[in-house]
């Protein structure tokens, strides 16, 4: 726990954007508007895979009102990345030649032109009117067919990096391949008292992020280019246009719009270097909404996998072998979250043999996007089902075996480096305590537990805070607010300061004001650019010790800043405190404003760990599931403002059992999908689910000066697990294929019944 | 001296070894002594983060050593991020 008492930090107030959002004052990507505004509609392939043979735009723009029309020609062909500040590289290429297809169409929904005109209806009525020929291929639909030896190749140029398999060499669809491994993993299971296995399968599912992407942009004469947009990265969106488009990122201006879920989905661009060239072409501005079919088809979702685990156990619990094979569909383009699950797997436990390979496959459908701790919650999947297999075979309590193997402080975790302090075993102790834990079960019902794994990221961030005369402040920060950083920042300036909350301004800038901010994504807002925050109040701070030096007409060595005042240290001096109202009244008097600033590139914030409790009651006669009592349990480091910390804990639980019960991208033979809506692609809301009780475990990050941990991804890994525990528990059947749907849960209820 | 561990990933690269010890005082000494010793290994740095007494860094050239650091080739994650890379 963190030895520092906090004033502000660990209290609930209330949000500074609340109000405007739950009155429907906030404005939204698709909010904006400006004079002279065209309306951009995109035409879309119908195909899963197709060659472009032609496009024939001619009709189209003959239309009455269509001011512009682009397809991939308009789009120059680019190998450039952008490197995100330690997030990585993109690849500009790809992600040109997804948001406007040149040669082929790898995907449904893969866009194949766009039109400008006056009004949205003369837009789309011009989509009708260009005409595509396509020379339609056999599409990869599974990861099975895109391994096929016989497969259709998406890109005959792929190569697979990483450490490709010895025979691979020719045409391919395997993006990446990586290996972890340590021990000696054959013997460990030979000689392992039990050893448990299965394939695990999870379909291709979306973030589900309510607001659909947006975008408005005007390139003027002047060559000048404002973008406004729903962004996790604005300057992302900036660089990421420059490098597509082959103009100056000094040119561009992005200025983020309120944003109504991300979750990883926000981070790609798809509209806005496209309404770029549209303004461009047509010397008006553009704005782009997608519907929600878009959404579906053409943004990035999360992928489908396949991972094949073998688990070896000791009779006294001891885990000591893991064997896995994971595939994971990249969508239409590689990179896949393979590497990251490989990672994940065996985070949660001491497990010294192991062996795992994974394989990056692109398949043709969506090149995929980050969704919540990307590929952990699948390879997750596999490992805590297994563990719970190991428990019932041993006979032994869930939470005594996961106990005695859980990782703690100077365990190596497996993808090399040791942990510091993290917090699984404090939460599995509250998962013993927990009065859910022990609460008696109905008929057919059951209860499931699970544990999850996330790093957690830090990476470069800035912060300003500035301070008024009248003691208020105004933090600036290039962070778009997703889960309530807003009044998260607030609170640290007034930690530092000792500013009331709600006379802390918390201002998202575009990229023309803030310093360069990389993602809202990651976990990383509280974290690192919170580390930047606290760092600018304390510039703040320090400012005002030297005005309240001038103002006592003393060296400034003879001042100190305490509890909120600035006092003489000067011997005999009884001159009472300065308060911060008082030196910011005076501030034109001793020097001018008072403007505090930082930035860091923060380490890797502490691992995450998280546990949930599923208790579910299935209908033996239907199948269906219904989650009765959830319960989430989560080593925050330190919870800066509880609710929020609580919402993230809450929000992921809610996707995961989504995951878990009823999501899945539905595609026919052809490689079109079948459900790109909510009616059909079925997410839980409100009434679906029970409250989701939560546990905020605080385990101090030694990297944070508050003791801080990212909080947003790892609430989405262990509910797939625990959801399949506690359908094991109800049903005695273990589902190993995701969702698990009535129709299935019925088939393993059935199967076992007649074995 | 600090050790570098190596993941196995890359051992055809370093004659099999997992481990080297290497005395340099930062982070870009270090890899630039590796690649002295082992080139081809060079290639590869670039998909990996480097995490030094637990600690993972994305951008680790100038994090200082101690000479008893214990110093990981770690497979470049990126929470929240496309990117993805085989190590």
């Amino acid at each position: 726990m963190s030895a520092r008492q906090f004033t502000h930090i660990g209290t609930r107030p209330v949000r500074h954007d609340g109000a405007d959002k739950v009155t429907g004052r906030a404005n939204f990507g698709a909010d904006f508007a400006l004079p002279g505004m065209l309306h951009g509609a995109v035409l879309r392939s119908p195909h899963g895979h197709a060659r472009i043979l032609s496009i024939d735009t001619s009709t189209a723009a003959a239309l009455p009102g269509v001011k512009a029309i682009v397809t991939g020609r308009d789009f120059p062909k680019t190998d450039s990345k952008v490197w995100l500040g330690g997030e990585g590289a993109l690849d500009l290429g790809d992600m040109g030649d997804n948001l406007m297809a040149r040669d082929k169409v790898l995907y449904d929904g893969h866009a194949v032109a766009a039109v400008a005109a006056t009004s949205l209806a003369v837009a789309r009525e011009a989509l009708t009117h260009i005409t595509v020929v396509y020379e339609t291929l056999e599409p990869a639909m599974s990861l099975a067919r895109a391994l096929a030896d016989d497969a259709p190749i998406l890109h005959t140029d792929l190569k697979t990096s990483g450490q490709p398999a010895p025979e691979s060499g020719g045409p391919t669809n395997v993006a990446a391949r990586m290996e972890l491994s340590r021990g000696d993993v054959e013997q460990a299971l030979a000689d392992a008292d039990v050893v448990v296995e299965g394939e695990f399968q999870t379909p291709m599912v979306h973030q589900g992020y309510i607001e659909p992407h947006a975008c408005v942009a005007r390139h003027g004469t002047d060559g000048r280019v404002v973008v406004w947009c729903p962004t996790q990265g604005p300057f992302l969106v900036r660089d990421a246009c420059a490098g597509i488009l082959g103009i100056d990122a000094a040119t561009i201006r992005v200025i983020p719009s309120e944003i109504g879920g991300g979750f990883g989905g926000k981070i790609p661009v798809y509209l806005e270097p496209v309404a770029i060239v549209l303004s461009q072409k047509s010397g008006r501005p553009v704005k782009i909404v997608m519907d929600r079919d878009e959404v579906f088809r053409a943004t990035g979702p999360t992928s489908g996998s396949r991972v094949v685990m073998q688990l070896g156990a000791m009779r006294d619990g001891r885990l000591v072998a893991a064997k896995a094979s994971m595939w994971y569909e990249a969508g239409a383009y590689p990179g896949s979250p393979s590497g990251a699950a490989a990672m994940c797997a065996l985070a949660c436990y001491t497990i010294p043999n192991f062996f795992i390979e994974s394989f990056d496959v692109v398949v043709n459908k969506p090149k995929v996007a980050a969704y919540r701790a990307p590929g952990s919650p699948m390879s997750t999947f596999a490992t805590e089902s297994l563990v719970d297999e190991v428990a019932r075979r041993l006979e032994r309590d869930p939470i005594d075996l996961r106990l005695q193997n859980a990782v703690s402080e100077g365990d190596q975790a497996p993808y090399g480096p040791k942990y510091g302090p993290i917090g699984l075993k404090a939460i599995l102790d509250a998962v013993r305590e927990h009065p859910h834990w022990t609460a008696p079960l109905g008929t057919h019902q059951g209860r499931g537990v699970a544990c999850g794994f996330w790093f957690n990221a830090g990476m470069n961030s800035s912060a300003t805070v500035a301070l008024d005369t009248d003691g208020s402040a105004t933090v600036v920060t290039g962070n778009p607010d997703i889960g309530g950083t807003r009044v998260a920042q607030a609170m640290m300036v007034s930690e530092e300061l000792g500013i009331p909350v709600e006379r802390v301004r918390p201002v998202v800038a575009d990229t023309d004001t803030a310093g360069y901010t990389d993602l809202t994504a990651g976990s990383r807002t509280c974290y690192a650019t919170g580390m930047a925050i606290i760092n600018a109040a304390q510039d703040v701070k320090e400012q005002l010790r030297l005005r309240a030096a001038k103002v006592w007409d003393v060296e400034p060595d003879q001042v100190a800043w305490e509890d909120g005042h600035v006092r003489s240290l000067v011997e005999g001096d009884e001159r009472p405190p300065l308060t911060l109202n008082e030196l910011a009244a005076t501030l034109a008097k001793t020097g001018g404003p008072v403007v505090g600033s930082a930035s860091v590139n923060a380490r890797m914030a502490g691992p995450a760990f998280a546990a949930n409790i599923c208790d579910i009651d299935v209908d033996l006669e239907t199948g269906r599931s219904t989650v009765v009592r959830y319960t989430a349990i989560q080593d925050a480091g330190k919870a800066v403002h509880p609710s929020f910390v609580e919402g993230q804990m809450q929000g992921g639980a809610a996707q995961g059992i989504g995951w878990a019960l009823n999501e899945a991208y539905l595609y026919d033979d052809d490689g079109r999908l079948q459900n790109p809506g909510f009616l059909d692609y079925r997410m839980p809301v409100a009434s679906d689910l029970p409250m989701i009780d939560t546990v905020i475990v605080e385990v101090a990050n030694p990297s944070h000066p508050y003791g801080v941990r990212g909080v947003g991804e790892v609430p989405i890994v262990p509910p797939l697990a625990a959801v399949a525990n506690a359908v094991r528990g109800a049903t005695g059947v273990r589902f190993t294929e995701l969702p698990m749907s009535p129709p299935r849960v019925l088939a393993g209820i059935e199967s076992l019944e007649s074995a | 001296m600090a050790t570098l561990f190596l993941p196995r990933a890359i051992a055809s690269l370093v004659d099999g070894i997992d481990q080297v010890e290497i005395d340099a005082p930062r982070v870009v000494e270090l890899l630039q002594e590796l690649v002295r010793r082992y080139p081809a290994v060079e290639d590869r740095l670039g998909e990996m983060a480097v995490a030094v007494d637990g600690d993972i860094y994305h951008d680790a050239d100038y994090v200082p050593l101690q000479p008893n650091s214990d110093v990981h080739l770690v497979p470049r994650i990126a929470g929240g991020s496309p990117e993805e890379t085989g190590a």
